[in-house]
């Protein structure tokens, strides 16, 4: 599919892919792929951060590349490594059959590079969508590689020389705010800040995952979610929690939440993730809950 | 509604320069990069409609959550302003202090902020042009402030320090044995080096005779130092002094702060090689000392200046308080709930927990609980002591 002309546009392409998506967040989307910059969300757990690079390589029939970071995450892991035992290997085949001339020059070609995600996305033929997932968690040393990498999009590799980008891939860096990134980070970037939807976006949401979910049914869900979030919990339900207890709900062939309360008590595990939660919500809490959204 | 000073410029890039420079004014970092990238933005979207122009310059120019929330009013206030022109702005003292210690380094802005105390009105240094020129700077606000140069000599013993300095020694390796996650060349190592291996073996055939190895090298945490040195805690500034001066000379990365109405950065004078002339240098920064504390403001200010560069996740920040705040107690916990999103791990030694039956009731105190990672007596140099196997846990 071609480049939408406009946020509206996008927004409207986006929705048709089962992504709705706030004003925000479409025409920060849309600067950054008619920009070419690179795209910084942030937001607590479970808002659709990671979801919109999966909606978005849709609907650019493109490759997702992800890269998950975690703290030690380092540049043989994260950009290239050679593969070290076919070198060993072809070293030994050389000097067995006796053309050891040429060797080194061999073994340090691309055929012995293994890509990592970073150097695999921007040797892509057509732009893929380079997710950099969590980005926080990793420490700021690679924060540096990275600048470096989404400032020239190309990296330099010793033996071989400088790979540039075949073009320039879209990148979307999520971050759950565990610690603050550098400034020089977000400079780069351009920044939307995803928050949890509001009723009646959650509806259409649900609405386009779960089409065949009963209108009544869907709005009950949708307001014991929200009044949940505004409960203090130590981990609010994100909207994939919703998803994942709508779903558990129609699998247990539940219609209207306040006909069987203690099922429904049971199914809260889909929402509520720590031991302090689920004490925080007992039954009559959550009948409470329900009443007042059915 | 709020107007802007910038409004007379007529062309579009003008208009968005002085719209950058608008953003500036309100704390918001934006530049020549922001300009240029929201120029070229402009033809990616439809630049007349209001709401358009909104979404798109705050996607390029607030670059994290606080801002964007702060965005809209100062979008409205430069471009929804039908060209009136405010030629006074009158930024808020908590502005001017940031922008001021950006411009001079940190440690001169304290220090001459702690020659100035006192005097009815801020310190005009002439740079800072008309936005400058009213309202009272928060340096002056305290005023409770002691005028009182407290003579430190009278305080610190050789004796004291010698046993002091023993203590914090020990203490700061205890928190600074740490090691990394990454793995680097070593002689020797639990993993092999694949990389040099394979390389090295070019050499012989591709037999890896030479064999080199990995290990996790050493990754010091970096301590900050956070004293107390208001009223109350005169009369552990003794055995304390001695002790964040131990610290201090531990480790080149250590940084030290006292705080009392004022937060002052005192490293420099606390790495002084000779006790006396440090002893000295403190007593000319010390105006303030024995007077009120302003706990929650000045770890706000720690957060927002000196945290952004010397705080990261292998970062332990120590506060020797006794937690009574003359000041807006709330900010206490906003502030370090602020700090703990930087990764670091915060202590907190409080000297009146030693006492028997002491509750931790002053609201500054209780206010910190939540976001603290250990809470410990320190009223003695054995009690700091006897802190080592627990650092070392963290």
């Amino acid at each position: 599919m071609n480049t939408p002309a406009s946020w509206t546009e996008l927004k409207a392409a986006l929705d048709g892919l089962g992504y709705v998506a706030s004003d925000d967040l479409s025409m920060a989307l849309h600067l950054a792929i008619t920009l070419g910059k690179p795209l910084l969300l942030e937001g607590a757990a479970g808002v659709g951060k990671t979801q919109i690079a999966k909606t978005l390589s849709e609907l650019f029939a493109t490759k997702l590349i992800r890269l998950q970071c975690y703290e030690g995450l380092d540049a043989s892991s994260a950009i290239y490594e050679w593969n070290y035992q076919r070198q060993l290997l072809a070293i030994r085949a050389a000097s067995e059959s006796g053309e050891a001339g040429n060797v080194e020059e061999r073994i340090f070609s691309e055929t012995y590079l293994m890509a990592r995600p970073l150097l695999d996305a921007i040797r892509q033929e057509t732009p893929p969508v380079l997710l950099i997932d969590e980005v926080d968690r990793a420490d700021e040393e690679f924060e540096a590689y990275l600048l470096e990498i989404l400032a020239e999009f190309q990296i330099s590799i010793p033996e071989l020389g400088t790979i540039t980008a075949r073009s320039r891939p879209h990148v979307i860096l999520t971050s759950n705010g565990t610690r603050d990134l550098s400034d020089a980070l977000r400079r780069r970037c351009l920044y939307a800040y995803v928050e949890y939807p509001d009723r009646k976006t959650e509806l259409a949401i649900l609405h386009k995952r779960q089409p065949g979910l009963a209108a009544r049914l869907a709005e009950q869900i949708v307001g014991v979610v929200q009044a949940l979030r505004k409960e203090e919990l130590e981990k609010t339900p994100g909207v994939a929690e919703m998803l994942d207890w709508a779903a558990a709900l129609s699998g247990l062939g539940i219609n209207d939440l306040t006909d069987d309360p203690e099922a429904i008590q049971a199914s809260l595990v889909c929402l509520l993730k720590t031991q302090a939660d689920r004490a925080a919500i007992p039954l009559e809490v959550q009948e409470r809950l329900v009443g007042k959204a059915a | 509604m709020a107007v802007s000073r910038f409004a007379e410029r007529s062309t579009i890039e003008g208009r968005m320069a002085g719209f950058m420079a608008h953003l500036r004014l309100n704390g918001i970092p934006a530049g020549l990069g922001e300009t240029e990238t929201a120029l070229r933005a402009m033809q990616a979207i439809e630049p007349l409609d209001p709401d358009e122009l909104r979404l798109a310059l705050s996607s390029i120019c607030a670059t994290d959550a606080d801002r964007k929330h702060r965005f809209d009013d100062l979008f409205r206030a430069y471009w929804l302003s039908d060209r009136r022109v405010r030629h006074e702005s009158r930024p808020t003292g908590r502005d001017r202090q940031n922008r001021r210690a950006v411009r001079t380094s940190n440690i001169r802005a304290q220090e001459s902020a702690a020659g100035s105390s006192g005097t009815p009105d801020a310190p005009d240094d002439g740079r800072d042009g008309e936005a400058d020129t009213g309202g009272k700077g928060r340096m002056v606000a305290a005023r409770i402030e002691t005028l009182r140069k407290t003579d430190l000599r009278h305080l610190v013993t050789p004796g004291d320090i010698a046993a002091a300095e023993r203590v914090a020694l020990q203490l700061a390796r205890a928190i600074r044995d740490r090691r990394s996650r990454r793995r680097k060349a070593a002689r020797r190592g639990a993993q092999l080096d694949l990389r040099r291996i394979a390389r090295h073996s070019v050499a012989h055939g591709g037999e890896p005779i030479e064999l080199f190895r990995r290990r996790r090298p050493d990754r010091p945490v970096r301590l900050s130092v956070i004293l107390d040195v208001s009223g109350s805690m005169m009369v552990y500034a003794r055995v304390f002094l001695a002790f964040v001066r131990g610290l201090v000379g531990a480790d080149l990365n250590t940084e030290a702060y006292l705080l009392h109405t004022r937060l002052i950065r005192v490293t420099g004078a606390m790495r002084e090689g000779e006790t006396l002339k440090s002893v000295g240098r403190l007593s000319l920064m010390s105006a303030g000392i024995g007077g009120g504390t302003k706990i929650g403001e000045n770890l706000k200010t720690f957060c927002s200046q000196y945290a952004r560069h010397g705080v990261n996740s292998r970062s332990v920040v120590i506060i020797l308080s006794d937690g009574y705040d003359t000041g807006d107690p709330a900010l206490v916990g906003e502030a370090l709930a602020r700090l703990r999103k930087r990764g670091c791990r915060i202590l907190w030694l409080n000297p009146l927990k030693g006492w028997a039956g002491y509750e931790p009731v002053a609201r500054g105190m209780a206010a910190a609980m939540p976001h603290l990672d250990l809470f410990a007596s320190a009223n003695t140099l054995d009690g700091l002591a006897a802190l080592e196997p627990e650092l070392a846990r963290l």
